[in-house]
């Protein structure tokens, strides 16, 4: 790794004109920096000195600063019971606490990491995300926009009556996922966002005929089928594209199971 | 750059390139307890506090602790004694490598968590692996530790 320049921005402004160069980077918990040894930074931008670190509790949801570790979300007791424990499922296998010490949300949610728990649970969230300068918008508008050069400030987790849960299937403890499944249900419907395809987690919406004639055995495991045939798969070292879209129905009929329990997580 | 901080207890300055990494740079200070075990930011041993939080020195820019408060292994000897005691007692470690990271881990854990029950010690040292032993011992360690130190608090 390579830095010419580091610096702790004053104002987000200052670090927006900073980022408009291709060769700066917005440092997020810089857990991943050093896998990358040939990469060339022309200007570290660190923004830890602007107070982003904050978790807000408001009536209609709760605003992560971008620079919010992972571990404070998940010993926070409004993230908690906001996700009824399946936050705490979602961050509980990234790799350590030494390691969610540090990395942070914004850097989870700008790395766009097939991997992610985060972005998995977060979909079916509903989850906003704020920018400095392209302002609110859905975190699956985000998804679509691509890399950009603007600067993540916050993530907004919308306080909704949903009940949600949260599965993923490691080879290890704290491996990645070889699949991860987030499901949601509402008066509206249920939503079930799968990740590690290993490509981007992708949101499933609106299983809305899944409420007629309500939650079987029966539907759940046509619904979990479904979800399963409605996204593409690829292989990697950790799995078969087969194996995971299998794997896909398996953790998507677990979660939903579980739901119609009344059990958490 | 410059920066300002202090390394277990004591305030320094020095001067650093921006791309510098934590774990190297304490090794230049003299703290050789702080080890790289795996180049994949997952191991656990360069484990150190940085504002008495654990975290992967590995994956700190040096840069970032302008500031703030460092804390290694050789700024607790005296606890690390206590708690290495009890490893050895139940004959945890085998070669060694690992234990500094797991000793910082394990201090911190005892600062963070409440009377942690056997599942919420394992997820919170999950991070620091041990490539010889299957955990046993350290967990028996950890047991006979812990119910010393809340013997102590009580």
């Amino acid at each position: 790794m390579n830095i010419r320049e580091y610096i702790k921005v004053q104002s987000l402004a200052e670090a927006y004109e900073l980022n408009q160069k291709k060769s700066s980077v917005v440092l997020g918990g810089c857990c991943w920096l050093r896998l990358s040894p040939n990469r060339l930074i022309g200007t570290a931008i660190d923004l830890s000195g602007l107070g982003l670190d904050q978790i807000e509790d408001t009536d209609s949801g709760i605003r992560l600063g971008c620079m919010t570790t992972l571990r404070q979300m998940e010993t926070s007791p409004a993230l908690a019971d906001l996700t009824q424990g399946a936050l705490q499922s979602a961050l509980r296998h990234i790799v350590g606490v030494q390691f969610r010490n540090l990395a942070t949300v914004g850097g989870s949610i700008c790395g766009r990491f097939g991997f992610s728990d985060i972005w998995t649970l977060f979909l079916v969230l509903d989850a906003d995300v704020e920018l400095y300068h392209a302002g609110l918008m859905k975190l699956r508008e985000f998804a679509d926009l691509g890399t950009t050069r603007d600067i993540l400030t916050h993530v907004i987790l919308p306080k909704q009556n949903r009940k949600i849960g949260y599965e993923s299937l490691r080879l290890s403890e704290t491996d990645f996922p070889v699949i991860s499944c987030a499901a949601a249900i509402s008066a509206n419907g249920v939503d079930c966002a799968i990740g590690a395809r290993p490509q981007l987690a992708e949101l499933v919406p609106g299983g809305q005929h899944m409420l007629q004639p309500g939650l079987t055995e029966q539907t759940i495991a046509e619904y979990a089928r479904h979800v399963a045939d409605s996204l593409h798969f690829g292989t990697n070292l950790r799995g078969s594209a087969a194996y995971r879209k299998d794997m896909a129905a398996v953790l998507c009929r677990r979660v939903l199971t579980k739901l119609a329990k009344g059990e958490s997580r | 750059m410059k920066i300002t901080y202090w390394l277990n207890g004591k305030k320094r300055e020095n001067h650093i390139a921006p791309d510098t990494m934590l774990l190297d740079f304490l090794r230049t200070c003299g703290c050789y307890s702080v080890k790289c075990g795996c180049e994949t930011t997952n191991c656990g041993l360069c484990t150190v506090w940085f504002d008495g939080k654990p975290v992967l020195s590995c994956a700190v820019l040096a840069a970032r602790i302008d500031g703030h408060e460092i804390t290694t292994l050789e700024g607790l000897q005296d606890e690390a004694r206590e708690f290495a005691m009890y490893m050895g007692q139940e004959g945890s470690d085998q070669c060694g490598f690992c234990n500094p990271g797991f000793v910082m881990a394990v201090l911190a854990m005892v600062r963070e968590l409440h009377n942690p029950t056997e599942e919420e010690m394992q997820d919170y040292l999950v991070g620091n692996l041990c490539r010889c032993t299957g955990y046993m011992g350290h967990l028996r360690a950890l047991r006979s530790y812990m119910a010393y130190k809340q013997g102590v608090k009580a």
